[in-house]
């Protein structure tokens, strides 16, 4: 049984096909068609929502994409669509300054863009240019350029204002509480279901039980196989509402991240311990998706463009496994098998993530991609090193997107271990990367241009390691 | 119809408010007429329509073959999916098959071959688009493969065309080549488009009791449409209404390419008698639909030691795709702006229509005018690189003249051009200067990232070029409570025209913008309409409207004048109150008292664009009634060692004549300007060696985002201009010619790699100038610099 409250109401659903996307939820099911599809697949945010989750005595609200996002993932939440802003005839301060300012040409991206809006205006009560752009990252407008839509972010944040959301603060806090799940549920309709654990050891036991199902986190990759291969998933287990493997716990020496953290989550402790790591999750799809998908998943998934699991494999970091009551802790580096191909046996998860944080290493990690927001790499590169007296003391370099997994370049690594940080063991470096890889070419990129952006990024590096005051990366201007 | 309940204001109030002025009229920076209803999800697009009872959902199979014969096809297993209705394949289609829109081409299903991957083949009808695209899947087809033509280069060596070459000859080009004091000959590749309108192709339909259909369709394009729908079901078009109230974007996407899914969903309603919707799925409408063309251009270009042309050879190919569609005049307008701001001297140009085993290129903003311009545009730059010039002096010394070199290499005398005013401001608004020198200097100290700067001009010519389409029409009623309902045959796909119409009828009738509701555009109210398309939406539809609503207003002028025995010319309307004699009336007084003594109150409006004719056998005419003028300055930082950039800012100055709306006009340049940009830069699209189209997804095809924005963006209208030819208002069209402020993005882009080689060489970077290419042109000149350097070492020994 799945409970959440849509425009003040408890919606309960006993009998739907948790196959079933949000966007299709509203449009179909309950004749809300202001929130628009536009791509199916996450990318223009046509469709976002917000969502209101319960943490602590307060209530956080999210964007997401409505066409990824299986309904089972609002349990216990509140959904909040474009049709629910505007109040007793009143156009919502963002609404009002989307319409000022000329923020909606045909009109169809906008209401995705009111609940991006939304989300900004609750989540920052002042205006913040980094925040809106990152706020306005996964939604696409075809018309207007942009310019206005910033405009109105502007105008709704410098203008102070209450809307009937805070009025209601209250009583939707009461609603959440009254409906927040105590124990395990499931939703399950049309030959599909969807089991709702509360603890790992519940879900350890039913996927045990369910070896063939598939694990829901952020779902983000997951519901792509429903709405753009039109493939059913018909046993799935959500992990969105245990809340042990949603803990981020900071250690003397480590990091260690629950499976199902949003990687919106890791932001502030990632980037005070790398910057670079959070300065790449700021590029890492959109905040929609951030918001949705987790560092497990995006590990679990064994994609070779994943963003993640370069700079992860660079910093060494170690994930904890479980299948049952059984445990064991492996390098990530040793996770990854083949394409899509993990070590992972029957029923056996990802339940942390366990990342070192050692001070003496430097970290840096780059992105190219074709676009500079919301778009897959085309090499992701990640380099820790640790330099005594000018030597090469210790090395680890992984990309991704050059191999059909995230990779280690054991052969630069060997390289440079114990030689001068000078330019000319770099070059040694980027000559030995061409033994690493042999990357392929396609509509991203061609194999040349990523070995030879794989190796430049090396030169990148060196430079920026010596020469701390250059400037070399065009995503420093904003 | 009794006005009783309206309290009558005093003769004195009445005088106050006639003195005061329109608020919503002619000139004013109103916001969209939806935009509250955008902003609210309360606008309704084709797919928020409620669903009629019993109806149907179609899905097209598409062809995973770029050229086949089609050897068998079986749709019986379609049918094992409970809830398929009806499954079909060409021959099921009652009345004419092909829907080609000017010449035949485009069967509406394949008839016997496909031509290219996503072309649809059969198309099945179910309770839902789920079960109709599995039942669809399930449909066996076979295929024996035949060679396609997938290369433009290929196609034009082999003449492989959809439709014949065209020429534009003026003088002696070849002889001016040869006596010319410099040479230079170049080619580039120049990338198509995906619209990526957001929302994708939809229609719905529904059967009428004389056979015939009523159809919501997402088209630029209604009347075509209907003409259409009549024809594939063989009804006279009277059978046939097409209701369009608007569109998420069109972007030229939805002129031609909404007609498959509209006959598509008529051929079915018509087989089954049930009401039919067909929504393309992201992935299917970039598979199925045609884009902009990509071009190839080669040329052979003269200058002296200024750079200033003296001859000009330019072949520009267009892939077409697997037809015709609108290729005829796209290619046409590519060669009318080979010359974008520039006199050519003596000039060939030479335009190709190239057939691919691709979907059907089509009809997107600028039709052609663009990839025309991108050939001239990079020739400037490397006559500068050549000269050691700064290209932007480069292009000022081959502006138009205003009393000599002012004639087209088509013969059409260019008149009122403010090119040279425009760029003058703009230097000066944008420090063109300083930032040269500035940036020269950021370059040398800048081991990896290179600044770029570029200001480049638009010259784009308005009018269609089938000269019939430059008419409009429009239909007004006032009611007797002064509310008025105006129709016109443009439509509205967020470009903001219902709001400017409506203000051009405000502004004759002298009523409040609230006053006046336009509905959907619809086939029975407007006849026989152009597409919304070529930037004319305003300037034809609002003249229409103009006039209509003029002759509503002479209507009441005659009335009052005879009613009240005055003159005709002391009647006289002004906000929302009309001054007859002495005595003052509202306008819904006025209108009550014209029905009750049987004035007609409903008028049509019509007009057509005068002065064009374009002569195609001697290549020569005035095809364009007027040009819309603007330039752009771009700065841009570009990583030396991964090819990744970044827009600082942009400077726009664009001339609208005098603005109906600066709100809207600002809007349509801003958005052209980083359409344009983004065509130029982020959007690439790949096929893969079996012609699939691999970036068929926003996963794959990256549209610029809000951080691709420039991060400062200013623009400004060229004030106290208005079009000096008798447009409405004396205003002029947006729609198509900011686009090409964009080369501004891509000519930058190009600078900045071009300081690497101490602004002597230019870089090779096709567009889009996606990361790998600009990587790529950096290597390349640093490759030159190497072998220069060699061959002059070897020289000086």
């Amino acid at each position: 049984m799945l409970q959440f409250i849509l425009n003040q109401n408890i919606h309960t659903e006993e009998t739907l096909d948790p196959n079933t996307t949000v966007l299709n939820y509203l449009r179909q099911h309950c004749g809300k068609t202001g929130t628009k599809e536009g791509c199916a697949s996450g990318d223009c945010g046509a469709c976002t929502v917000v969502v209101g989750e319960l943490v602590g005595d307060d209530i956080r609200y999210r964007t997401l994409n409505s066409c990824l996002t299986f309904v089972p993932a609002l349990h216990g939440k509140q959904l909040i669509t474009v049709e629910d802003l505007k109040h007793d005839g009143a156009l919502h301060p963002v609404q009002q300054a989307m319409a000022d300012c000329h923020g909606s040409q045909c009109g169809f991206c906008t209401p995705g863009f009111v609940m991006s809006l939304f989300a900004l205006d609750k989540n920052h009560p002042e205006h913040d240019h980094a925040a809106t752009l990152e706020a306005l990252s996964g939604n696409l407008c075809r018309c207007t350029g942009y310019r206005p839509i910033l405009a109105a972010a502007q105008q709704a944040l410098n203008t102070p204002h209450t809307d009937h959301f805070d009025a209601a603060h209250a009583h939707t806090l009461r609603m959440l509480r009254d409906i927040h799940p105590t124990g395990p549920t499931e939703l399950s309709a049309n030959g599909h279901r969807c089991f709702i654990p509360q603890t790992t050891a519940q879900l350890a036991e039913l996927y045990q039980q369910h070896p063939e199902a598939r694990l829901l986190a952020g779902g983000t990759d997951l519901a792509l196989e429903v709405t753009q291969f039109h493939r059913a998933l018909p046993t799935l287990i959500h992990v969105g509402q245990i809340s042990e493997m949603k803990t981020l716990t900071v250690l003397e020496d480590r990091l260690e991240v629950g499976a199902a953290v949003a990687l919106t989550d890791l932001y502030a402790t990632l980037s005070q311990h790398f910057p670079d790591f959070g300065e790449l999750l700021h590029r890492f799809a959109s905040l929609q998706i951030r918001n949705q998908g987790t560092l497990g998943g995006n590990i679990g998934n064994a994609s070779p463009i994943g963003d993640s699991p370069p700079l992860l494999i660079a910093l060494d970091a170690k994930l904890q496994l479980r299948c049952g009551t059984q445990q064991r802790t492996i390098a990530l580096e040793d996770f990854f098998l083949d394409y899509r191909k993990t070590v992972l046996t029957a029923g056996e998860f990802i339940e942390k993530i366990i990342i070192p944080t050692s001070e003496n290493v430097e970290f840096r990690a780059y992105k190219v991609s074709k676009r500079i927001d919301d778009d897959i790499s085309a090499v992701c590169a990640a380099f820790a090193v640790r330099l005594e007296a000018g030597i090469v003391a210790q090395i680890r370099i992984a990309f991704g997107g050059m191999a059909a997994t995230p990779k280690r370049a054991l052969n630069a690594e060997q390289a440079l271990l114990g030689q001068p940080w000078h330019v000319t063991t770099i070059e040694q470096g980027c000559l030995a990367l061409a033994q690493d890889f042999t990357p392929l070419s396609d509509f991203r990129a061609s194999k040349e241009y990523r070995l030879l952006v794989a190796q430049n990024l090396m030169r990148k590096w060196h430079l920026e390691l010596n020469a701390p005051l250059t400037t070399t990366r065009v995503t420093d201007y904003v | 119809m009794s006005n009783h309940h309206h309290p009558v204001a005093s003769q004195a109030e009445q005088e106050a408010q006639f003195r005061a002025d329109l608020k919503t009229g002619v000139g004013k920076g109103l916001k969209h007429e939806s935009a509250d209803k955008h902003v609210t999800g309360e606008a309704i697009y084709i797919d928020d329509r409620p669903e009629f009872p019993n109806q149907l959902h179609v899905v097209a199979r598409l062809s995973d073959r770029a050229h086949a014969r089609i050897t068998h096809i079986d749709i019986t297993p379609c049918y094992n999916f409970p809830g398929v209705a009806i499954a079909i394949t060409a021959q099921d289609v009652p009345g004419e098959l092909d829907i080609g829109p000017l010449v035949a081409g485009d069967p509406l299903l394949a008839d016997g071959v496909v031509q290219y991957v996503g072309q649809p083949v059969i198309a099945v009808a179910a309770n839902s688009m789920d079960i109709a695209r599995q039942a669809a899947q399930a449909a066996i087809i076979e295929y024996e493969d035949l060679d396609p033509v997938l290369d433009v280069v290929e196609a034009l060596e082999k003449q492989h065309f959809v439709l014949d070459p065209h020429q534009h000859k003026r003088g002696d080009a070849v002889g001016a080549l040869a006596q010319a004091p410099n040479r230079l000959q170049g080619e580039l590749h120049i990338g198509g488009q995906e619209h990526f309108y957001l929302e994708t192709q939809i229609s719905s339909v529904m059967p009428t009791e004389d056979g015939g259909m009523i159809v919501y369709t997402s088209s630029q394009h209604p009347t075509e449409i209907q003409k259409l729908v009549a024809s594939v079901l063989g009804v006279p078009m009277h059978r046939v209404t097409t209701d369009m109230r608007r569109m998420g974007g069109g972007f030229g996407g939805k002129e031609t390419q909404a007609a498959g899914p509209a006959c598509l969903c008529a051929v079915i309603a018509h087989l089954t008698k049930r009401p039919t919707k067909m929504r393309l799925a992201r992935v299917d409408d970039m598979l199925m639909t045609g884009k902009r063309h990509p071009f190839y251009a080669r040329y052979d270009v003269g200058f002296d030691d200024q750079g200033v042309l003296q001859g000009v050879k330019i072949d520009l190919a267009g892939n077409c795709g697997y037809s015709a569609d609108l290729s005829g005049s796209i290619v046409d307008r590519a060669m009318f702006h080979a010359d974008n701001a520039y006199y050519l001297g003596d000039a060939l140009i030479t335009g190709y229509r190239c057939k691919t085993n691709l979907a059907s290129n089509t009809a997107y903003r600028g039709f052609g005018g663009p990839q025309g311009m991108m050939a001239i545009e990079e020739i400037m730059d490397c006559i500068a690189r050549y000269l050691g010039k700064d290209p932007l002096d480069v292009r000022k010394a081959n502006y138009y003249g205003q009393t000599e070199r002012n004639v087209t290499h088509y013969h059409q005398t260019v008149e009122h051009n403010i090119l040279e005013h425009i760029t003058s401001e703009l230097e000066r608004t944008a420090d063109y200067a300083q930032r040269r020198k500035d940036i020269v200097e950021f370059n040398r100290q800048s081991p990896v990232l290179k600044k770029g700067l570029a200001l480049t001009p638009v010259k784009f010519g308005i009018s269609f070029t089938a000269s019939f389409l430059n008419q409009a029409g429009a239909l007004l009623h006032v009611y007797t409570d002064g509310s008025i309902h105006l129709n016109h045959g443009g439509t509205e796909m967020g470009q903001g025209l219902n709001t400017k119409v409506a203000q051009i009828v405000a502004e004759v009738l002298q009523v409040e913008l609230d006053q006046i509701q336009i509905s959907a555009t619809r086939t029975d109210k407007v006849p026989n309409t152009s597409p919304t398309a070529a930037s004319s939406g305003a300037d034809l539809n609002g003249k229409a409207a103009q006039n209509a609503a003029q002759t509503i207003k002479d209507r009441l002028i005659n009335f009052a004048s005879e009613h009240f025995k005055v003159q005709p010319d002391e009647v006289i309307f002004h906000n929302g109150h009309i001054k007859v004699g002495a005595h003052y009336l509202s306008f819904p007084e006025l209108a009550s008292l014209a029905y009750y003594h049987q004035i007609s109150l409903s008028a049509t409006g019509y007009y057509r664009t005068p002065k064009i004719y374009y002569d195609r056998e001697k290549a020569a005419g005035h095809p364009f009634y007027y040009f819309a003028y603007g330039a752009a300055c771009c700065e841009t930082i570009v990583d030396t060692l991964t090819g990744e950039y970044k827009m600082l800012r942009t400077d726009i100055l664009h001339d609208v004549g005098a603005s109906l709306n600066p709100a809207i006009d600002i809007g349509q340049i801003e958005g052209g300007f980083v359409q344009g940009m983004g065509w130029l830069t982020t959007e690439e699209l790949v096929w893969n060696e079996q012609g699939k189209l691999m970036t068929n997804s926003p996963a794959s095809y990256k549209i610029p985002a809000v951080s691709d924005m420039p991060l400062d963006f200013r623009v400004h209208l060229v004030e106290s201009r208005q079009n000096p030819e008798d447009t409405v208002f004396h205003s002029k069209a947006v729609g198509e010619p900011p686009f090409m402020l964009g080369i501004a993005a891509w000519c930058a882009i190009k600078d900045a790699v071009a300081s690497v080689g101490d602004y002597r060489i230019q870089p090779r970077i096709d567009a889009p100038a996606t990361p790998e290419r600009v990587l790529r042109g950096i290597q390349q000149l640093r490759a030159d610099i190497v072998s220069s350097t060699h061959v002059s070492t070897e020289q000086g020994q």
